[in-house]
């Protein structure tokens, strides 16, 4: 079914064109990542579908409703840095869920704080965690509300690669078991090949869609699959990159 | 191990011991005959409770401020979010408020006593303003320093201004708020101090004034001045308390 529709999404800042034409549908329960090099305008296209900004051109619709302003049904996770400091994590995980009757409200919260596996740290401040935890918090604070569609914007960036390579396994679990609608956005081709269903690979500014790529390796996706490979390198020359260094 | 810490921790009374013993043989030495020593400086201490003065005048100063500091931070807290977050207000107001700062809050003890007379009112109301500027520019400031993500989480969840005051900026805030509540009642105690020379006839400032008019009775000025001292350090560790609060103290970790 179909989820969210971009309708010829242009975007101008001050003069500079960011965004350019751009078309994707994305159905219901689908993981895509939106690639590009940094500065092709991924994160305004985010913005936009997320209600943050207007575009100058076209529209975002969800469920056939022209997207407007921000709503709780569709959560946008930051970097770590999102999770609020003077909460702790349960309060955090609790946070959109204020109008909820308590019972429901604890049972919820605890779901997901064991979900991210932050069991037994309920109690404690964010910065008594590490950078993964908090960025597990925050996907916890998101799913607590139930949302259908999910906005990441490169949410492991500022994570090391060990701990980034498990909080990807640990999104696609929680993916496999909650099957929102995903829209993530990152600069790393690896990343994207090993999460998507689809990659949008976008060109550098203005940003358009360059080609949509279908990654069709069935989960759990083994790094050295010659298909892998294949469709790794395929995005690498996309982006005028020869898989060298 | 042990005698290392209590060393430690005795540490901090050096300066202090240091500067007794050297006030105690200066006095000896200069024979002035005014100046108290430390110790004759305890017995006016001493003088003073019995008399029932020492209470009543650490009461007078305290009540002052504290009736004009939370009168100051009832208003300007939502003054300076109001200004943090409207941006034609503050720019709109942000000069007015820096024309007032700089005037000491002292220049105003002929106005204060024109309007309220000679009395508590007058007192606090120097108080007041001498909190309410600095509290105001620092909620202002803390609201601007908010981070982006926070405000943008919160209006992702749905809340309502009210609400995004209430579970998203109040909370932002406190931790500068509560830097510039402690420097601030600083200020206010130092005003108090001189409000009180001029403008009553009690409190901590009143008795230096009243000690060297009604007979050069030096040795109470110095005791008042103890206390004064005293009585500040109480405060501010007071309000140091304040910033190990778990959801406050956020705001002061080094990352």
């Amino acid at each position: 079914m179909m989820k969210v529709q971009f309708r010829q999404i242009g975007m101008t800042f001050g003069g500079t064109r960011v965004l350019d034409d751009i078309n994707l549908s994305v159905t219901e329960g689908e993981f895509i990542c939106l690639l590009g090099p940094s500065g092709c305008g991924k994160s305004t296209l985010l913005n936009i579908v997320g209600g943050f900004l207007t575009p100058t051109e076209g529209e975002v619709t969800i469920d056939g409703e022209r997207v407007t302003a921000p709503d709780r049904r569709r959560i946008f996770v930051f970097q770590e840095r999102g999770v609020f400091p003077w909460l702790t994590v349960n309060q955090n995980v609790g946070f959109g869920l204020v109008g909820a009757p308590k019972k429901e409200r604890d049972e919820r919260v605890a779901h997901y704080v064991n979900m991210v596996g932050l069991g037994g740290f309920e109690s404690s401040y964010p910065r008594e965690l590490s950078g993964g935890m908090k960025q597990r918090l925050e996907v916890a604070r998101a799913l607590a509300v139930n949302p259908d569609v999910l906005y990441l914007d490169e949410p492991f960036g500022a994570l090391d690669s060990i701990t980034r390579l498990q909080m990807r396994r640990e999104l696609l679990r929680i993916w496999q078991a909650e099957r929102k609608t995903i829209l993530f956005v990152t600069h790393d081709i690896e990343e994207s090949v090993q999460l998507a269903d689809r990659v949008v690979v976008l060109s550098a500014r203005p940003g358009r869609v360059r080609r949509i790529v279908d990654i069709d390796i069935p989960h759990p996706r083994d790094l050295s699959d010659p298909r892998y490979i294949q469709l790794r390198d395929e995005i690498f020359g996309e982006i005028g990159l020869a898989h060298q260094i | 191990m042990s005698s290392r810490g209590l060393g430690h921790r005795l540490l901090p009374f050096a300066g202090i011991a240091i500067f007794v013993t050297a006030w105690h043989f200066a006095v000896l030495r200069s024979r002035s005959g005014l100046l108290p020593t430390p110790w004759q400086t305890a017995l006016a201490i001493g003088e003073l409770a019995r008399k029932g003065l020492l209470v009543k005048y650490v009461v007078a100063s305290l009540f002052r401020v504290t009736w004009g500091y939370l009168g100051a931070l009832v208003l300007a807290v939502p003054t300076g979010l109001l200004l943090g977050l409207w941006r034609r207000g503050e720019v709109a107001l942000n000069p007015l408020l820096q024309l007032l700062r700089p005037i000491s809050p002292l220049a105003w003890i002929p106005i204060a006593i024109l309007w309220f007379g000679v009395g508590d009112l007058s007192a606090m109301f120097l108080i007041f303003l001498a909190s309410f500027l600095p509290l105001t520019v620092t909620a202002m400031h803390a609201v601007h320093n908010i981070e982006e993500v926070h405000l943008r989480a919160g209006i992702n969840f749905g809340l309502r201004s009210r609400e995004l005051v209430r579970e998203v900026i109040f909370p932002a805030i406190l931790p500068q708020l509560i830097v510039g509540m402690r420097i601030t009642l600083g200020i206010a105690w130092l005003v108090v101090v001189a409000a009180e020379m001029i403008a009553v006839n009690s409190g901590l400032g009143f008795l230096i004034v009243d000690a060297r008019n009604a007979g050069n009775r030096y040795d109470l000025v110095v005791a008042g001045m103890v206390l004064i001292g005293a009585i500040g350090v109480g405060l501010d560790a007071l309000m140091r308390s304040l910033e190990r609060i778990r959801s406050v103290s956020w705001g002061y970790a080094t990352e």
